[in-house]
């Protein structure tokens, strides 16, 4: 009885422990250590950090600091993907929660929103391709339509617009997150405090910073966390797009690890320094996860 | 204070009042329709793309040219799914499909029961280093697709499951097991365990308990995970991309990235793009509650 007790526990979870250890420990701890290797398989020490900060697809600030358009290398793009990215696709998010709240209809809007977080990342990519367009595409057919054809064009075929262009097209994609979080955190918040205010007079402007918006804080913690992670891990979009051109200028993270480990031929061709990509992106990932989820327990 | 006087006052105060309701009322009606106007407006923005791959995917290249939403020549046409379909020849995306499905029910249906088992573990007996466990798998949902794949792709050539369903479907599994872990975790613990405890009395096994008492009554967490991970499954690119090579095992996002490269007729890419999306689009209505609060319980955990 006693031996059984303390067996169960383990029968019920050797096969995730099997999976897990297999599948995800080895293979983590693998490419750590793989990122810590020359191609010769001797100890590189932080070699291959140091080789991809020369690469220029993925750290090229001369290019920002002197206010030419990208390329920016890979890590500033999805910097620069967060540091836009994010505040757009929260704001809209909280915008259509707070709005449809009290619209006809709004459950449907809302399903319909959502659906970018539903569709394979691919078809969103062949969709925003598919708006970008210069003839068939809705922008610029929008932009025809106001007096502004001058600037039509395929947005997503110059490195001057691609970034911008695909990274509105991602608020696009991912508001439906935002949205769908803010509407049950909206819904959590107890009605009496809606009906305290108005009974004191209080404006709806007022209410909705004072009330609304710090009641909605948890959801914006979670909010801030999968978006950044999502932002840090973006890659089916930009593949399918341009596979990181024109020029590097959409060249992303994950984009570039994958074609140093798989795609590239010859001497351009290395699991070390991809690895070493693959490491910093975990860092990132992991630490902002962590820092997020610190900051939520202390609420 | 006399009488007269707070009669007088109370009147004043009720007319004061009876006009800012009035006020008011035209105010709210005024803004009501004002927040009516603005999200609609602003939810065309979500509709018209997809109204736009809808009906390119139904009219000829040429009309698609002058916008999509120009109906001065309209002849429908399903040319673009008929090709879609069968491009091409040794490899179409019928066949895409069907490899998905291959792929994404047992990939769907393998974690969870694996995961339930787990989580069932952590939920109801205590070992020496659970909470420490269950912190570590729970940890390891942050770890990125890139982070693995390099020594994946070596670990499958090696036991020969590259280039094989099955390789793939115990990556997504594994993949898939610490946030189903930590959703059936939570749901476990609010069970009451009284039943089980009775059923223990007599004298059930924990597996028994396991199948006939806990799983019937977590169906709706089940349902949420079945509905997310099919999703998730399906939409899955990068894992694919590197776990699968010849072009007739290839699952549907990996065609329609292929054929979004081969044609520039947008008819076609966009009739693709419609044939692969309606398996998740349909998966999220059948099971929309489900599949919505498996979000918000995924995302509450951060």
């Amino acid at each position: 009885m006693r031996l059984r007790k303390t067996v169960t526990p383990l029968l019920f979870l050797i096969p995730t422990l099997i999976l897990l250890i297999l599948f995800v420990l080895f293979p983590l701890m693998n490419t750590v250590y793989l990122s810590f290797l020359n191609k010769e398989d001797r100890f590189a020490g932080l070699e291959n950090y140091e080789q991809i900060f020369d690469d220029q697809l993925f750290w090229n600030p001369g290019n920002l600091a002197a206010g030419r358009p990208p390329p920016y290398g890979a890590l500033i793009h999805n910097g620069i993907w967060i540091l836009i990215h994010l505040p757009l696709s929260i704001f809209s998010g909280l915008l259509l929660a707070v709005l449809l709240r009290e619209v006809k209809g709004g459950a449907i809007i809302k399903s319909i929103v959502f659906l970018g977080m539903v569709i394979p990342m691919i078809v969103g990519g062949i969709l925003l391709r598919f708006i970008y367009v210069n003839d068939a595409g809705i922008v610029n057919g929008f932009l025809r339509a106001v007096g502004l054809g001058s600037l039509a064009r395929t947005w997503t075929a110059f490195p001057e617009t691609i970034l911008l262009a695909l990274i509105l097209g991602t608020v696009w994609i991912w508001t439906g997150f935002s949205m769908i979080v803010y509407s049950a955190g909206l819904e959590g918040i107890p009605i009496e405090l809606f009906e305290a205010a108005e009974i004191d007079g209080t404006s709806c402007w007022r209410t909705f910073w004072r009330i609304t918006l710090p009641m909605l804080k948890p959801a914006t913690i979670v909010v801030v966390t999968m978006t950044v992670l999502w932002e840090l891990k973006i890659f089916d979009i930009v593949w399918v797009i341009q596979q990181g051109g024109p020029q590097g200028a959409s060249m992303v993270m994950t984009l570039l690890m994958f074609l140093q480990a798989f795609l590239y031929q010859g001497p351009a061709q290395n699991y070390h320094t991809a690895s070493a990509i693959a490491t910093m992106l975990t860092i990132l990932t992991v630490g902002f996860a962590a820092y997020m989820v610190y900051r939520m327990v202390k609420i | 204070m006399n009488v007269n006087k707070i009669i007088a006052w109370l009147r004043k105060a009720r007319r004061l009042h009876v006009r800012e309701t009035f006020v008011n009322l035209r105010h709210a009606k005024k803004l009501t329709i004002l927040i009516h106007v603005i999200a609609w407006s602003a939810s065309l923005i979500w509709i018209i793309p997809f109204l736009g791959v809808f009906m390119a995917s139904l009219r000829p290249m040429q009309e698609i040219v002058d916008g999509w939403w120009n109906f001065d020549v309209f002849s429908p046409t399903f040319r673009g799914y008929t090709i879609a379909w069968t491009s091409p020849p040794d490899a179409p995306l019928s066949r895409a499909i069907l490899n998905s499905m291959i792929v994404a029910i047992p990939s769907t249906f393998l974690p969870i029961l694996v995961a339930a088992l787990g989580a069932y573990s952590f939920a109801r007996f205590k070992f020496p280093t659970r909470d420490l466990l269950f912190l570590a798998v729970v940890l390891l949902q942050t770890i990125p697709q890139q982070m693995v794949i390099i020594p994946i792709f070596f670990l499958t050539i090696r036991i020969g499951l590259w280039n094989n369903y099955l390789g793939l479907i115990l990556v997504h599994t594994a993949f898939a097991l610490p946030w189903q872990i930590l959703f059936l975790r939570n749901f476990f613990s609010v069970l009451p365990v009284e039943v089980e405890e009775a059923a223990r009395i007599d004298g059930a096994s924990y597996l028994k308990i396991f199948y006939r008492i806990v799983l019937p009554l977590s169906l709706p967490a089940i349902a949420s995970l079945v509905a997310l991970q099919f999703v998730w499954v399906w939409n899955d690119f990068f894992f694919a991309l590197i776990l699968i090579f010849s072009p007739e095992l290839r699952l549907a996002t990996q065609a329609v990235a292929s054929l979004h490269g081969r044609f520039i007729d947008w008819n076609v890419i966009t009739a693709g793009s419609i044939i692969v999306m309606i398996f998740p689009i349909a998966m999220y209505f059948a099971l929309q509650r489900y599949y919505v609060r498996g979000i918000l319980a995924g995302a509450v955990k951060g």
